[in-house]
């Protein structure tokens, strides 16, 4: 009965609003025909990018790895960040701020945005009408994070004594866990959760449990990496050594990003999420059968291609884990549950564009004046807010706060908290921003 | 005490920018050392000639300078080492509770220094020692030097043949301290992060030796190597994988420009509350800043505590992967060479700190006055120990009641107004 139960929770978590049930698969990815299709010529973009990057230099997507440099990956396993491949001739794929161009030029074809922008329109750059939550809703939607409610990271503080809040919460955390209670869990990390029982918490809300299986599974995609290399390992590589090794918090697991980066490029259970998330996974040809379905593949197995940016996924995660296959496992479902939403285009309440449009909405309700200053020194204020989003907020909050955050995340099953933060800051250096005449003084 | 009007005149034999912006924000004056001057940042060098025997150097009431006269006391491996053994050796005979022995004969409360030798003066008990353990790893520094040089690894007793023969031959010639060295069990289980070994340091400021006073910086930082570690033997001689100096990581071919290899404590109080529980990571921060203060009381019997003198000490320690801390030495000049930006504004922060507590309101110093500085002027130290405060507060505390919130990089957590938490340990 509980694993019926946890079943019902998990396939809800994943697959929120049900569909009609005549309505075809497409559907259950995304509604809107118009974003589908920008969705479309968006990965197609992605694609050619990597063929090209792939034709110049001469590298194949994919080989399989002579023996000898297999048996020194294997050796190498523990510490590839010591390895030093020329990686100068690569580049990302693309970057948030490529992305965030995809986005400002989307527009609903059933709908007439006129000539001008009156006070009514928007002035942001997201110019599709979603459906945003206003402060009254929001206030509803996170009641648990109400100012007449404890919450970690706050009234847990030197100045407070430890019997207003936090004992009786790390109390009621310990008895979550002791009775293994995932809908529980999932409800108590609202208010944060405490550092020492943030793990389990979160794998409890995951489920992810590790066991044998999970292990096993980990180390055939370990072999994977071991036996064939692919073209986005560099890319991966890339990234790691461009944001995570020179992050002051996250250098120190270099070495776990490729552990995991590598075999999740690996993973086709990663394939799943597809049948929810807008994106199709790229399609690549055996050389010379082009256009042969029985020789098509997925490029890379597990259909995400890695942007700039990617690795800042999985470093918060690091300081909770320290066993790769947990670790692993954790970032997986994180994955395939929220941060796929964060760079694929869809009308989802917690996709990017609906996120931008509602970061944009609450900024220009609240602080119109503000928003229009931005705008008008030419620092539109989601230029600026757009990468902290993507990332949710990874590399650009300190880890203890980041990982408040993302407790949130996982409480309330949504992303818009990226959102109302990133308002939050906005208002946060409203008399500062009020100042500066340039987009650099606004960064 | 009388409030002098006219600005602090300063000196300094050392170059760097975060002790001079420091100084001239404070509107002081720079002057030359053989004019009037209040306020001396000097070197370990210059600290010898000033309170040497023939200079009779007579400092007066208005000058402060940076280093205690015998801070070598503490400083010098070996003779930290000697003191720490002699101030257990005290302890026990007046059965303090404090030198309690387990049943295997090891300190409870005060083994917190790896086995230690001098050579070549303890040859003979050292090849006693290594030969109960003829698998371990040693680890050899030369007494007077710093910043990793000198250093090396054996792990056999012909590695250090030389040392042999000057044992036998120099009995009672009185080695120049140039060649002595001690020789430390290497700890060759060290707790790994992301399979990387680092050790900690962490800076101490000790405003008087009798009665103890001092404090902890809050910001110390891990210094992590570069290379993956491994204690195989046959990366013995790399010293990338060993040593955690700055100095010698600097030159590894991973070296970072941006983090320098330097993760702050707070990050690490983080990352073993997360993975190990507050419990231990608590019990950690505890033992750290129990052997700091230890380690102080021990010298503090032998140290010249001249009135006119302040000092902040770097302290270098190791945490082994049983989560037990150990000290490895303690700097009397810690490094002001910033490897990044953030160590920059990092040490620029402790000079400032330091000298709000050391010269207080920035004003012309009276070296009379009580060191007892308002808890508002501290910045980023906490208080780690003050035996005044410590004695007020009753002599009947037990041993074991330490308090479990430790100065934490999560502030103060002391419940009654200005009282520091941590002296309930007596």
């Amino acid at each position: 009965k509980k694993s019926e139960h946890l079943k019902y929770i998990i396939l809800s978590l994943r697959f929120p609003s049900p569909c009609h049930p005549a309505a075809p698969p497409e559907h259950m990815k995304e509604p809107l025909a118009y974003m589908r299709k920008a969705q479309g010529s968006w990965e197609k973009r992605i694609l050619k990018s990597l063929n090209s990057m792939c034709t110049e230099l001469s590298i194949p997507l994919a080989q399989k790895r002579p023996v000898s440099e297999q048996k020194e990956l294997l050796n190498k396993w523990n510490e590839m960040g010591t390895d030093e491949p020329d990686l100068s001739l690569f580049r990302p794929v693309y970057a948030p701020k490529d992305f965030l161009e995809v986005l400002m030029n989307l527009r609903n074809p059933n709908y007439e945005n006129g000539e001008q922008p009156s006070f009514r329109n928007h002035l942001g750059l997201i110019q599709v009408p979603l459906k945003v939550k206003d402060i009254p809703e929001l206030k509803e939607d996170f009641s648990e994070l109400g100012l007449n409610i404890g919450q970690l990271g706050i009234d847990d503080s030197a100045q407070v004594p430890p019997e207003f809040f936090e004992n009786e919460h790390v109390r009621l955390g310990q008895k979550v866990l002791a009775e293994q209670d995932s809908a529980a869990a999932q409800q108590y990390v609202r208010q944060g959760c405490p550092t020492a029982l943030r793990a389990d918490l979160w794998a409890l809300i995951l489920n992810i449990s590790n066991q044998p299986e999970d292990i096993l599974y980990y180390e055939q995609l370990k072999s994977n990496v071991i036996q064939h290399d692919l073209l986005v390992d560099s890319l991966i590589y890339k990234d790691v050594k461009l944001t995570a090794s020179n992050d002051d918090y996250y250098f120190v697991f270099e070495d776990y990003l490729y552990q995991v980066l590598l075999c999740f490029s690996r993973d086709t259970s990663v394939l799943e999420h597809f049948t929810y998330s807008s994106a199709t996974p790229p399609k690549s040809y055996i050389q010379g059968k082009l256009g042969m379905e029985e020789y098509a593949v997925f490029y890379p197995p597990n259909g995400v291609i890695p942007f700039h940016g990617f690795s800042m996924y999985v470093a918060p995660l690091c300081f909770l884990y320290h066993e790769p296959s947990k670790l692993y496992q954790i970032f997986r479902e994180m994955y395939v549950r929220f941060f796929f939403r964060l760079h694929s285009i869809s009308s989802h309440p917690s996709g990017i564009v609906s996120l931008c449009l509602l970061f944009e909405t609450l900024l220009q309700t609240h602080l119109p004046q503000l928003f229009y200053h931005l705008r008008e020194i030419g620092a539109q204020p989601l230029r600026i807010s757009f990468k902290w989003m993507v990332r949710a907020f990874s590399g650009y909050l300190a880890t203890d706060q980041l990982l408040l955050l993302w407790d949130r995340i996982l409480g309330y099953n949504s992303l818009e908290i990226l959102a109302v933060l990133a308002a939050a800051v906005f208002a946060f250096r409203a008399v500062n921003l009020m100042e500066v005449t340039s987009l650099a003084a606004a960064e | 005490f009388r409030i002098m009007a006219g600005k602090v005149k300063w000196v300094t034999d050392i170059e760097k920018s975060v002790l001079i912006n420091n100084f001239e924000k404070r509107g002081w004056i720079q002057v030359a050392e053989n004019e009037d001057w209040n306020f001396y940042w000097m070197s370990v060098q210059t600290i010898r000639n000033v309170f040497s025997v023939e200079t009779g150097y007579r400092l007066s009431d208005d000058q402060i300078v940076n280093h205690f006269p015998n801070h070598y006391e503490l400083t010098r491996k070996d003779l930290m080492v000697k003191n720490i053994k002699r101030y257990r050796k005290e302890l026990e005979k007046e059965g303090s509770p404090l030198a309690e022995k387990d049943e295997n004969g090891k300190y409870i409360y005060l083994d917190f220094v790896p086995v230690t030798f001098m050579l070549p003066a303890d040859y003979n008990l050292f090849v006693e020692e290594f030969r109960k353990n003829p698998s371990s790893t040693w680890i050899m520094k030369p007494c007077g030097k710093a910043q990793g040089k000198g250093i090396f690894l054996i792990n056999k007793l012909s590695q250090i043949k030389k040392w042999s023969r000057d044992s036998k031959t120099s009995s009672f010639v009185s080695q120049s301290s140039k060649e002595a060295y001690v020789i430390s069990l290497y700890i060759n289980n060290p707790l790994l992060i992301g399979g990387k070994k680092f050790d900690l340091r962490l800076y101490v400021l000790v405003s008087t030796y009798r009665p103890l006073r001092c404090y902890m910086y809050k910001l110390g930082f891990c210094r992590f190597c570069t290379v993956k570690y491994t204690p195989s033997t046959s990366e013995l001689d790399n010293m990338f994988v060993h040593l955690t100096n700055v100095a010698i990581q600097k030159h590894g071919d991973d070296y970072n420009h941006i983090h320098g290899g330097k993760w702050a404590v707070s990050n690490l109080r983080l990352y073993l509350e997360s993975t190990r529980g507050k419990e231990v990571t608590n019990k950690l921060f505890d033992e750290i800043h129990w052997i700091i203060v230890q380690s102080l009381k021990a010298v503090a019997p032998v140290m010249n505590n001249d009135k006119h003198c302040f000092e902040c000490y770097g302290y270098d320690i190791i945490i082994d992967d049983k989560l037990k801390p150990w000290l490895i030495e303690v700097n009397a000049s810690p490094s002001l060479t910033s490897s990044t930006a953030n160590d920059r504004i990092l040490k620029y922060n402790l000079i400032n700190d330091t000298l709000n507590i050391a010269v207080p309101n920035g004003e012309i110093p009276d070296c009379k006055w009580n060191k007892s500085p308002p808890k508002e002027v501290l910045g980023n130290y906490e208080i780690l120990y003050d035996e005044e405060m410590a004695q007020s507060d009753g002599p009947d505390r037990d041993l074991r009641n330490r308090s479990g919130q430790s100065a934490g990089v999560k502030g103060n957590r002391a419940r009654d107004s200005g009282k520091p938490v941590l002296t309930t340990w007596k």
